[in-house]
């Protein structure tokens, strides 16, 4: 189905006009100043919001209403407002026509998943300047290139940026551009909800931005409550900004829930899943369940800092206990949100450029399950030094070492598939190799930690910021490269030059290395996080660092210059299929139609039967009469 | 070399499995013998000398894991690439069930062993005594009750001690005798801190409104470093100094010395407690 023929365009000017994202700015920055002076008339007559040096209450306001005004500027109150005044049940949609759709609110999945990837690349890019500007910091052991309030705020600013963009990472341009197509679905289950989730993540990239301007944030991704309730206005965007991505991250949840539970096309059993649909299923299972906890705990410290509560203060009858206890119990299901879609990234590659089977499917799905439910018993191993129960020590040590039980399973499945096959060493397939070499040594890294005796030295040091960048970066990162080379072809329909594609991976691979691996050893020397200042004894190691992760910051420019290279200069139209992949998303044509298939496809065989002779082709795509049932 | 339907293949296995042993046989030795005697903490302590062990045994368990990986798929990228640019099927193999069946014991004995191992070294030996324990210890060393008891404060932006059994007195320098069980009793006047004693094998959260405790048995003499391992604000990487670990005579002069600094001022310190409630800093910056 090609897309409906356009009437004669307005010009760009006046196409500026109407619900789009300059609307949805404008309305942000007007409810912003409403929300503020509301706030400020709350405030009078409590002396605890007018004795400090900002009003609270009117800061969380503005940013309340402000985020009210950006999507209703985006159009978010029109369908509602429609069916109220007694509308047909119809949503104005942007699904076909010209580039403007990407700034609006459009509900075709597709155009959803590559605002996804622009609007988290582009937050994801300045997170990683963060990371250059405090490794130029550390180039000595004293504080030099930043004031320590700014290094600590662009500590902050790394740690929050990046986990909150790496957990939309893979889900949010990957899942919901491919799981539909993957399962032989036309669209998502809740298509406004769907974009609902993604104008939220720039709403709270802003948000978490502006604590610039407001005093910083001095307490890390972590925002430890005691030290938060001291914090200048700063804080309050970080707890706004993780509100705002915690609703996102739900909604994302149960909407890819919903999506793979009851829209797969008929013939798409559970055992012809692709394995990354199953990922992404666990991980909104996590999502679902996680998240809305990181709610609870930002509204406390909210209501502590505005209101004037104490559920983090000892000193008023509250615990700061209760505090890293909520933060974890989303925390550690959060550190799997961010692996699991990487697991399932690496073993749908695998397959592809091995020529083989997926060996060994169903243990596959048992370790992503096994993942998931054991990754919500195993938060209290970040408190093993806090003075928690001590007897419960041992019980937090062997869930967390029972982890590491399915997610070897990961490893075996890459070991029976690489088995005899026929690799080929594409890009993304450099990638997803790295990963496994990235992620073998973050996951026995953990291990240490996971040690009680052990995690007395590598508790709260570098060794642990090495652990989770070899598990965050060189996994999850990883991975979302390699997707990024194996399917943008298919989402832009243009080719990536394979030779820069190949650059970039080995200056991001050895230098990703050099960087991190030597952390290990900052951590054993009594080097410990987020400190500006260090021993005079480590200097070298930390120029070391920093050289290296300069030429990773170098690597990124490479990526995008291939992007804009490939896309704008060369525009080299890929092929329908360029990987020869079975991959049901493989067979649609490009650009993928804006409902996927003429009909529901009826899928007639598994993806990864590589080398099975006689295999039937993935799905029938003009299914006229049922095929037989069964295989 | 053995043969199937007329193709000969390698015996790959067994080639990556010999390639193995010999790298492990190489690897655990110089590991325990070269490696162990420089893997943190240094031992001044009892219970940091238990931690550097469990860091051996850990590093001698965990690389030839690695390594069994590392040699397969650095085996697989030479012996099942495909040479040529066009795209061949492999073998249509989906499972085996045997092999999927020894990894999951092997796996889970490997798991299973880490943790009892872990487990026992905690509470019946003296490994996780170094580690904050809260307010009610599990892992108590041997005459735990006799204990010198040194209560660790932690504040924006310093470290101070106070010494009960001495009067109560605080400084801002810390001594501890050799060969003595020592009890630091951790707490914080503000946010939450956490000291790390690195040579001594000591980690412990302070938490404002608990009393976190860590046990530790100095082996001998010298100088220590001291850290705040959890973000306090501002002048967190400030929080550094030395504490020293005494001989018993000498830490006897030099608490009678700190007694005697003190006398003028231990009337003005609020009493001796094992937390304390100070009125909390909102949004102090």
């Amino acid at each position: 189905m090609s897309a409906t023929p356009i009437a004669a365009q307005p010009p760009v000017w006046r196409r500026l006009i109407g619900f789009n994202m300059l609307t949805g700015l404008v309305l942000g920055i007007g409810g912003w100043f409403l929300g503020a002076w509301i706030g400020g008339q709350m405030a009078v007559g409590h002396p605890y919001l007018q004795g400090t040096d900002q009003n609270d209450v009117g800061i969380y306001m503005g940013y309340l209403f402000g985020v009210i005004g950006f999507l209703v500027g985006l159009g978010f109150a029109n369908y509602p407002i429609g069916r109220l005044l007694g509308r047909p049940p119809t949503l104005r949609q942007h699904e076909t026509g010209s580039w403007t759709r990407y700034f609006r609110l459009c509900t075709d999945h597709k155009v959803v998943g590559i605002q996804y990837l622009f609007g988290v690349g582009i937050f994801f890019f300045i997170g990683g300047l963060n990371a250059m500007l405090m490794r130029t910091e550390l180039l000595r052991p004293v504080e030099q290139a930043w004031p320590a309030s700014q290094y600590l705020t662009l500590v902050s600013l790394h740690g929050t940026m990046m986990i909150m963009m790496t957990s939309a990472f893979i889900l949010g341009p990957f899942g919901n551009y491919f799981v539909p197509i993957m399962i032989g679905a036309r669209r998502m289950a809740f298509p406004r909800i769907e974009a609902l989730t993604f104008w939220l993540v720039p709403a709270a990239g802003l948000i978490l931005l502006s604590a610039i301007a407001f005093g910083g944030i001095a307490t890390g991704w972590t925002g430890y409550a005691p030290l938060a309730d001291e914090g200048r206005a700063g804080m309050d965007a970080y707890v706004m900004s993780f509100i705002l991505i915690a609703i996102s991250l739900t909604l994302v949840g149960l909407n890819l829930m919903a999506t793979i539970l009851t829209m797969r096309a008929p013939g798409m059993s559970w055992t012809r899943l692709p394995i990354f649909v199953w990922s992404v299923l666990a991980t909104s299972i996590l999502q679902a369940l996680a998240a809305p906890v990181l709610v609870a705990a930002m509204a406390m410290v909210l209501m502590d800092r505005a209101a004037n509560t104490s559920f983090f203060l000892a000193s008023a009858g509250g615990s700061q206990y209760l505090y890293e206890n909520l933060f974890w119990f989303f925390g550690h299901p959060e550190v799997y949100i961010l692996a699991l879609p990487g697991f399932g990234i690496v073993l749908e590659l695998l397959p592809v450029f091995a020529r083989k089977p997926l060996w060994g499917y169903r243990l596959a799905v048992a370790g992503m399950l096994g993942v998931t439910l054991l990754s919500f018993m195993v938060w209290q191993h970040h408190l093993f030094v806090s003075g928690m129960n001590a007897g419960l020590r041992p019980f937090y040590m062997l869930t967390t070492e029972l982890i590491s039980i399915p997610t070897g399973f990961i490893f075996l499945i890459a070991i029976g598939t690489l088995w005899r096959a026929r690799i080929r060493f594409t890009v993304p397939m450099l990638f997803a190799l790295a990963f496994f070499f990235n992620f073998l040594i973050g996951g026995l890294s953990g291990v240490f930690l996971s040690d009680v005796p052990s995690d007395v030295t590598t508790h709260g040091s570098y060794f642990v910021m090495a652990h989770f960048h070899y598990t965050i970066v060189g996994g999850l990162v990883f991975a979302f490269f390699g997707a990024v080379y194996y399917w943008l072809p298919k989402m832009l329909g243009f080719e990536l030059n394979e030779t820069l594609g190949k650059i970039h991976f080995w200056l991001f691979f050895v230098f990703f290395n050099l960087t991190f691996f030597p952390l290990f050893a900052a951590g054993f020397l009594d080097m410990p996080r987020r400190v500006s200042t260090y021993a005079p004894s480590l200097q070298t190691l930390n120029i070391f660092v920093s050289a290296s992760a300069y030429v990773i910051g170098l690597s990124m420019l490479i990526f995008i210059a291939n992007l804009v290279w490939s896309l704008v200069f060369v525009r080299q139209p890929a092929a329908e299929n360029p990987w020869a992949s079975r991959g049901l998303e493989w067979q649609v044509p490009t650009p993928v139609p804006v409902s996927n298939f003429d009909r529901v496809p009826v899928i007639t065989s598994g993806p990864y039967e590589y080398g099975v002779p006689n295999a039937p082709p993935v799905a029938d795509f003009a299914p006229g009469a049922l095929p037989a049932a069964g295989s | 070399m053995t043969t199937i339907a007329g193709e000969r293949i390698p015996r790959h296995g067994s080639r990556i499995i010999a390639i193995w042993l010999v790298l492990t046989a190489i690897s655990v030795p110089l590991i325990v013998l070269v490696l162990g005697p420089h893997l943190p903490p240094p031992n001044m302590t009892v219970e940091s000398a238990d931690q550097r062990n469990a860091n051996i045994v850990m590093t001698a368990l965990l690389v030839p894991i690695a390594l069994l990986v590392l040699v397969y798929f650095i085996y697989s990228f030479v012996f099942f690439r495909e040479t040529s640019d066009a795209i061949v099927d492999g073998p249509p193999i989906k499972g085996h069930a045997g092999a999927q069946l020894l990894w999951i014991v092997v796996t889970s004995a490997i798991v299973l062993a880490l943790a009892v191992w872990g487990s026992y070294t905690l509470i019946a030996g003296a490994h996780g005594a170094g580690g904050g324990q809260g307010p009610d210890p599990a892992a108590k060393p041997p005459g735990y009750q006799h204990a010198l008891p040194v209560q660790v404060i932690g504040q924006q932006w310093d470290w101070t001690f106070r010494y009960p059994t001495y009067g109560g007195i605080e400084t801002r320098d810390l001594a501890i005798p050799d060969h003595t069980l020592v009890a630091f009793h951790v707490t914080s006047i503000d946010v939450t801190h956490s000291f790390w004693a690195y040579e001594l094998g000591v980690k412990a959260d302070a938490v404002p409104g608990v009393d976190n405790i860590a046990y530790v048995n100095p082996r001998h003499t010298g100088f220590f470093q001291i850290r705040c391992a959890e973000l306090c604000g501002l002048w967190h990487g400030h929080m550094a100094k030395k504490g020293r670990v005494l001989a018993a005579p000498a830490f006897q002069a030099w608490i009678a010395a700190a007694q005697k600094q003190n006398a003028s001022i231990v009337k003005y310190l609020p009493k001796y407690s094992r937390v304390y409630y100070p009125l909390p800093l909102r949004r102090a910056g």
